[in-house]
């Protein structure tokens, strides 16, 4: 076989697809405002701000994407080589130009009144601060970039997780920056921050490098072992495994108990927002991910569990107020929210997927309009809310509203509730009778299932967590407002369960971590504050991505993941040879008579 | 003495169009009673019926002497009537264990709080639902079990599918089977070994079965009566010998023959 020289032989069709995409990207990027917007927080003070990071990292990906082959089981692939490069550089270089463009844009055309970031304000950011720089510059970073992106292709596999893991780890610390900040108060570790961080924020430069290689050389140490470790877990059996989930548990509620001890204001009242979320989340999780019942209006639940607490703790509370305590209150939320959730449930449940959808969507806002109401006014104030709520009173302990560190522990104490009741009702006589609704409702019901009675259940369940975190939300903030309680709010907390990974415990913690702990909720801003109005964007962008390239969520539980890979598992299992000893044909085309 | 099941002039209409008309039938505790026909003769839409799938225009269906008409599906399985599907329909992403387990649903009776506080009762009943899981799936030898228990449903192949879904039906403790094509797309060595757990069923079990099916070895095998229907109207009834030469029954199956027609 002959070989061409392969430094000649450019895929154009890759690159003139990718790099105008590219080009594309970046300008979107640009003109929604994220270069401004993130200018502010510093990554690797005073080099390199968020603000070029949400720039520079879309031509490395798309010199990556552009540079990187097919490779097929069976046919011989070329050593990727030069043509990769260029064909890296020369992607990136197409997306620079977009950049380029866009500043000849700015300086001789003005059309701010569409376009608000079309602005002077964006030139500087793009010129890098210099007064004349020449445009041209974007298309040899975008070049180099891309270059960069194509050299991880080219580069053997143990550099490229330096690389990768070292530059994820700087990117990473710098977003943790206020919280470390935060936290080394407690841990006594004030000189540690003030050795890498500026005191205007952003590492320093030399931290970052020799962070980013440290963790570069423990990837390489670790490699593999992390990924063995949890098939490991994973592939246990029965008495083992439980043992080894019960080590895990026994590791993670230690941690939460111990860490806010020392951890500042700032960070216990960030990881309560989560908290409160992830509450919410873990009960959205059993009516969607075990029940598959796609409640829209989930913040219905959210607050009548506030409003109920307002009604009876609040001695401000316009007609009924006997001022009770939060721990007896609590109660009342438990039966209002269970009620609720039969109320909304019963005619709802009657319908399936799309419809039911719209039709939870069309109760959670009537709620709201509800509590908003004249008609209700006397009630519940009407759009002035129920003021004067009193902090929680335990008994033994009282928590005040602003009291960050106990309000953790609530919320803490709640969502551990929550995940022992979604682990309980999922191996029990209900739980099954959800996953069989959720697979076949008209099966399950043919087989003894009494599916009315069952999916209440799920919405009864569902409703009294999210109230739990109604409560808490309402004696943390000392007042409730019907427009707490919008929409967006049951939009949120759908996408932290889809993001995590829908019927997955684990998985709704990291989405709640991800989304809400650093990204922010719809009003809570979480660590990345710059992130502001553009959070939904980028809500929306990690959702689009996630339903494209892991549909299972960022932890998936097993049975989902078998449930969207069928094809996979069934030729894995097909060249494991299990069911072999059968040799049966699957029949197809068998049609229904009914 | 009462009928097990007894169909009195039942009557479906979709639309304009009969799917069952003037049907009776009856079966008999221990019987099994095949049900054949050409296609769209009605037969599935019978067994839908019977479940309560499909409300009836007319007619009454009897079930140890009591109407079942205007039950639930879920309250006629658990008077004690279960089905199979034409198209197997398990729950394809829970494991074989879990789709014979949920079936004891309506046999069960453990609620909400007996799970969150892992009541005696609780645990002792999940117990038994495993059981007796694990014991009605090892009736079909070692096909459904061992390391299978766990796998899911969907990576059987074809005939323990359809093994699956006759073992869920069993699950709901029935006293009457209704079995849609048990055999469809089953090779002849599969057939035989499941037209003999078909007559197992009856001796080991107790289930009287009724059973549609279009593989006529099979039904000469195991009934001891054919019903015939078409069009939606029961056109033969008796032995199998007697009917299979009924002529009104070869010509719903094979047409009139051309000197009868005018």
């Amino acid at each position: 076989m002959t070989t061409l020289p392969s430094t000649l032989l450019l895929d154009w069709k890759r690159i003139f697809k990718w790099g105008p995409i590219c080009a594309a990207a970046l300008l979107f990027v640009s003109l929604v405002g994220m270069p401004i917007k993130l200018d502010p927080k510093s990554i690797i003070s005073p080099l390199l701000s968020l603000g070029y990071v949400s720039l520079f990292w879309l031509p490395l990906i798309f010199g990556y994407i552009a540079s990187s082959r097919v490779v097929l089981e069976g046919v011989e692939t070329s050593k990727p080589g030069l043509s990769d490069l260029l064909t890296g550089v020369l992607t990136g270089a197409i997306g620079g130009a977009g950049l380029t463009l866009l500043m000849l844009g700015i300086e001789n055309f003005d059309i701010r009144d569409p376009l608000i970031n079309w602005s002077p304000q964006l030139l500087e950011v793009l010129a890098f601060g210099a007064r004349d720089l020449n445009s041209a510059v974007w298309i040899g970073i975008g070049g180099a970039l891309g270059l960069v992106g194509a050299a991880l292709n080219v580069i053997p596999e143990s550099l490229r997780r330096v690389v990768s893991y070292g530059s994820f780890t700087v990117l990473a610390v710098a977003i943790f920056e206020p919280a470390l900040d935060d936290m080394s108060e407690g841990f006594r570790l004030e000189w540690l921050i003030e050795l890498i961080f500026q005191k205007r924020g952003g590492l320093k430069l030399w931290p970052a490098i020799i962070l980013a290689s440290l963790i570069g050389l423990i990837s390489v140490i670790s490699k593999g072992k992390v990924k063995k470790a949890v098939a490991q877990y994973r592939e246990q059996e029965g008495s083992q495994k439980k043992q080894t989930s019960y080590v895990l548990f026994g590791i993670v509620a230690v941690l939460g108990i111990v860490l806010p001890i020392f951890m500042g204001t700032y960070v216990n009242s960030l990881l309560a927002n989560v908290g409160i979320f992830l509450l919410l989340a873990l009960g959205l999780n059993i009516v969607v991910g075990l029940a598959g019942i796609l409640d829209l209006g989930y913040v219905a639940f959210f607050a009548v569990g506030a409003y109920t607490t307002a009604v009876f703790t609040s001695e401000l509370s316009p007609f009924f107020a006997p001022g009770m305590t939060w721990a007896l209150s609590l109660v009342f939320v438990v039966i209002l929210a269970a009620l609720t959730g039969l109320i909304i449930g019963a005619p709802v449940i009657r319908m399936r997927g799309d419809y039911l959808a719209i039709v939870t969507l069309g109760f959670g806002e009537i709620i709201r309009l509800l509590f908003l109401s004249d008609f209700l006014k006397p009630y519940f104030g009407g759009a002035q809310g129920i003021l004067g709520i009193p902090g929680i009173d335990l008994g033994f302990v009282y928590i005040s509203g602003t009291d960050t560190r106990g309000i953790f522990y609530l919320v803490l104490f709640f969502c551990a509730l929550a995940v022992y009741v979604s682990w309980r009702l999922q191996a029990s006589r209900l739980g099954r009778s959800w996953m069989a609704i959720r697979e076949d409702e008209q099966v399950a019901e043919a087989m003894g299932i009494n599916t009315v009675n069952s999916k209440l259940m799920a919405f009864v369940v569902g409703a009294v967590l999210a109230s739990f975190a109604g409560a808490i939300m309402a004696a943390r903030v000392g007042s409730v407002f019907p427009n707490s309680f919008m929409i967006l709010i049951s939009i949120v907390i759908l996408v932290v369960v889809i993001v995590g990974g829908m019927g997955s415990i684990p998985g709704v913690f990291v989405g709640a971590f991800v989304l809400i702990g650093i990204l922010g909720g719809p009003k809570q801003p979480g660590l990345l504050q710059e992130f502001g109005s553009l959070k939904l964007l980028v809500y929306g962008m990690l959702l689009v991505y996630m339903m494209l390239q892991r549909p299972e969520g960022l932890v998936p539980s097993a049975r989902r993941t078998q449930e969207l890979h069928q094809e996979e598992f069934l030729q894995d299992s097909w060249l494991k040879g299990t069911d072999a000893e059968d040799e049966e044909q699957p029949v197809e085309g068998e049609e229904a008579q009914i | 003495m009462s009928h097990l099941l007894e169909i009195k002039d039942l009557q479906v209409t979709f639309g304009g169009l009969d799917a069952l008309s003037g049907l009776n039938f009856h079966v008999d505790e221990g019987e099994i009673v095949s049900v054949i026909g050409p296609n769209g003769a009605g037969k599935t839409t019978f067994f839908n019926t019977i479940t309560g799938l499909v409300e009836p225009t007319g007619g009454d269906i009897l079930f140890q002497g009591d109407s079942v008409l205007g039950l639930e599906p879920n309250e006629i399985t658990s008077l004690g009537i279960a089905r199979t599907f034409q198209n197997v329909r398990l729950f394809p992403n829970m494991t074989i264990l879990e789709n014979v387990m949920v079936a004891q649903h309506c046999r069960t009776s453990q609620n909400v709080f007996g799970a969150l506080f892992q009541t005696k009762a609780f645990k002792k009943e999940e117990e038994e639902i495993r059981q007796r899981g694990e014991e009605i799936l090892s009736f079909f030898g070692s096909r459904l079990v061992g390391y299978r228990l766990d796998q899911a449903a969907f990576m059987l192949s074809y005939a323990n599918r359809r093994r699956l879904e006759i073992a869920r039906a069993m699950a709901t403790q029935p006293r009457l089977m209704l079995l849609d094509e048990p055999v469809a797309g089953m090779n002849p060595s599969e057939t035989a070994e499941l037209t003999e757990l078909i007559g197992r069923l009856r001796s080991e079990w107790g289930f009287t079965i009724v059973i549609i099916e279009h593989d006529m070895a099979v039904v000469k095998n195991v009934s001891d009566r054919v019903v015939v229907l078409d069009h939606g109207v029961p056109i033969a009834s008796g032995s199998f010998e007697e009917v299979s030469t009924d002529p009104d029954v070869i010509e719903a199956y094979l047409g009139r023959p051309v000197e009868s027609h005018s």
